[in-house]
């Protein structure tokens, strides 16, 4: 269960004064839900996803992830939390199994419950062929199964996805979607931030619109397209976000 | 603080690092080929160079003399001497080393010698430069046995024993114990190379596992994990503290090895009385290195670099995680080697004490103290005072990076 109110950023920067990158957003995710996160570049979804997953301190309002605060419980929070973004990369000079077994090692799991827990996940991402080379020489599909294996090791309730498929070729893309879906009938809350329309249409139960720092509109699909009267998520989102103009006017800042 | 997160972060960082090239290459293979190379490779080929310098005669010019044949013909059959002709300015062919002085034997030296009128011999030389010097040396001694052959003369002329000019002679006896000479020999700069070593040896790892990591995108990876960032901190500086001992350790042993090695090898052969002032010195250090140090002294200095390793192990996390990049890190760390090295430096020179305030300065104060315990003298007021302060120091540049860890804006530095 992911429940965010309120939550502000802002961050100071020497030319541009106070900037506000999230804005009083509110949420919440339910066990078996993906909550999908749809946003321009730099319109605050990764900062958003930052602060439920404990990198950043909200600079005022709270979330709670899994019944933990991220303000005051943060080991907690990352003890229940798998978060995977186009940012968390491997350690190039161990091999997938170190580095899982690392992560593993630093969630509290014992030694036998971590080598019965990788290869349980080396099966289910079919994994074994390249668990003991090292990841610098990975091929993207390798480094993004071994990213997933990562996130997955202490079993998580609350997954984090920040833009997961963000430069990757459609293969790896289909097969991480697959994945994330797998982690929805498992029962986990799942959330998940793109600016791929295309992604949010196939995989999100409850879709945010987030723009300028602040959730501008939230619902299911069906809802959404009955609020704006168009089928087309690209159109809705465009709509949403209060046109075209405000849209290019965002980009600039 | 939890010790399970801290070992855990410091053995994958441990190995990490020993699979990385550059770590190997700066945190061992330098520290251990550095020594003997500079002292085989470098030492050999200067002591050699040295040596054809002295050996080959010196190219002189004479002005004047020609009313003296004797003095010109002793110096023809010199064999240290090669008599260029004077073709020209003889200040030119000094300065532009064709020859190494020129001679000016004034007129009517001879003949004013045996009148027993004073006589002044100018040398025309090239201050600083070394065959210049050589050959002054060579020259100076020429006419200094030409002297005291002319004074025996004379005594004897006049029928005097060569007592007369020789009253009394004056001795020098050297009291002080061995190690305390040894002490003082190299007892500042055995400090001097340890400050260095122990920096350059935490630098490499320090920026790797901090501006390294953020560049990597490793580093969001590990802060998502359920650590608190003080563990982790402890853990990378675990990590980077074992870096600057181990190239401290590293080079010491192949220094003592090649010491060792070098000074039996240096003392067995008659070369050594061949070789220049500076090499001299330096072998008669080395041979006598391992008898002459207070061995006590060796432990004490580790002890008090321990300290030392701590804080720039900290200083040094702190400075490169502020950096976005490896290169960025490197620009600011570099120039503080200088930052160090002037304290270190200052240990050195003469005048400079132990006191209570020189205790308080950090690095400085450990110059100062090595070269003391190294003599075998124990001053355990400062020596409690500078580890205890430098204790601190090292705490609170720790407290500092474990701030800068929990910094957002030098964590997710845009």
């Amino acid at each position: 269960m992911i429940e965010a109110h309120n939550l502000t950023k802002t961050f100071k920067d020497k030319k541009r004064g106070v900037i506000t990158a999230v804005e009083n957003v509110s949420f919440t995710c339910r066990p078996g839900q993906i909550y999908g996160l749809l946003g321009a570049n730099g319109a605050g979804k990764t900062t958003t996803l930052r602060m439920l997953a404990t990198l950043l301190q909200p600079t005022s309002g709270t979330a709670t992830m899994a019944g933990h605060d991220v303000a005051t419980a943060g080991v907690q929070v990352r003890a229940h939390v798998g978060f995977l973004a186009a940012s968390t990369a491997l350690y190039g000079r161990l091999t997938a199994r170190e580095m899982i077994t690392y992560f593993g090692e630093l969630n509290g799991l014992g030694e036998e419950a971590l080598k019965a827990r990788i290869k349980q996940l080396a099966d289910e991402l079919d994994m074994h062929e390249f668990l003991d080379r090292r990841c610098d020489k990975f091929s993207t599909g390798m480094k993004q199964k071994t990213s997933i294996a990562r996130t997955l090791i202490h079993d998580p309730a609350v997954m984090i996805f920040d833009e997961p498929t963000l430069g990757l070729d459609v293969m790896t893309a289909r097969s991480i979607v697959k994945f994330v879906r797998e982690c929805r009938n498992r029962g986990k809350t799942v959330i998940y931030s793109t600016h791929v329309m295309s992604e949010v249409e196939k995989l999100c139960d409850v879709i945010g619109i987030i723009h300028g720092g602040r959730l501008v509109a939230e619902g299911t699909l069906a809802e959404l397209q009955a609020r704006y009267g168009e089928k087309d998520m690209e159109e809705i989102f465009v709509k949403a976000v209060g046109g075209e103009a405000a849209l290019i006017a965002a980009m600039k800042n | 603080m939890n010790w399970h997160h801290i070992i855990t972060v410091y053995l994958k960082e441990l190995k990490d690092s020993l699979r990385d090239r550059r770590t190997i290459i700066s945190m061992i293979v330098i520290p251990t080929i550095l020594m003997p190379l500079i002292m085989f490779g470098v030492g050999t080929i200067m002591s050699k160079v040295i040596k054809a310098a002295r050996d080959e005669a010196s190219p002189i010019v004479i002005l004047g003399g020609e009313d003296s044949p004797g003095v010109m013909a002793a110096l023809k059959a010199d064999k240290r001497f090669r008599i260029v002709a004077s073709g020209g300015d003889y200040k030119q062919l000094v300065s532009e080393k064709k020859i190494r002085l020129a001679v000016e034997i004034p007129a009517g030296f001879e003949a004013a010698l045996k009148a027993g009128s004073p006589q002044t011999v100018t040398l025309y030389h090239y201050e600083g430069e070394m065959k210049s010097g050589l050959g002054v040396t060579a020259v100076e001694r020429f006419f200094r046995d030409l002297r005291e052959k002319t004074v025996e003369s004379r005594l004897t002329d006049r029928g005097l024993p060569a007592d007369v000019v020789k009253p009394f002679e004056v001795k020098r006896q050297n009291v002080a114990p061995p190690e305390k000479v040894g002490g003082n020999l190299i007892g500042g700069l055995i400090p001097y190379i340890i400050i260095i070593l122990c920096f350059t040896g935490a630098m490499y790892p320090a920026i790797d596992l901090t501006a390294g990591e953020k560049e990597r995108g490793t580093m969001e990876t590990l802060l998502c994990s359920p650590v608190h960032r003080v563990n982790i901190v402890l853990g990378k500086f675990l990590m980077v503290m074992t870096a600057s001992i181990a190239t401290m350790c590293l080079t010491l042993l192949s220094t003592g090895i090649s010491l060792a090695v070098g000074g039996s090898l240096f003392a067995g052969g008659t070369q050594t009385v061949a070789v220049g002032q500076a090499a001299a010195g330096a072998t008669k250090a080395a041979a006598g290195m391992m008898p002459s140090i207070d061995p006590l002294g060796i432990f004490g200095v580790f002890a008090m670099v321990a300290p030392v390793a701590m804080l720039f192990a900290a200083l040094l996390l702190t400075i490169s995680l502020f950096a976005k990049s490896y290169k960025e890190a490197q620009s600011y760390v570099s120039p503080l080697i200088i930052v160090v090295i002037m304290p270190a430096m200052m240990g050195m020179l003469p005048g400079i004490e132990l006191t209570a305030k020189t205790a308080l300065v950090p690095i400085l104060n450990l110059s100062l103290v090595c070269k003391e315990m190294l003599s075998g003298v124990w001053h355990w007021n400062y020596i409690g005072l500078i580890f205890g302060s430098t204790c601190v120091y090292a705490a609170v540049a720790l407290a500092l990076c474990v701030k800068m860890f929990n910094r957002e804006d030098v964590m997710f530095r845009a």
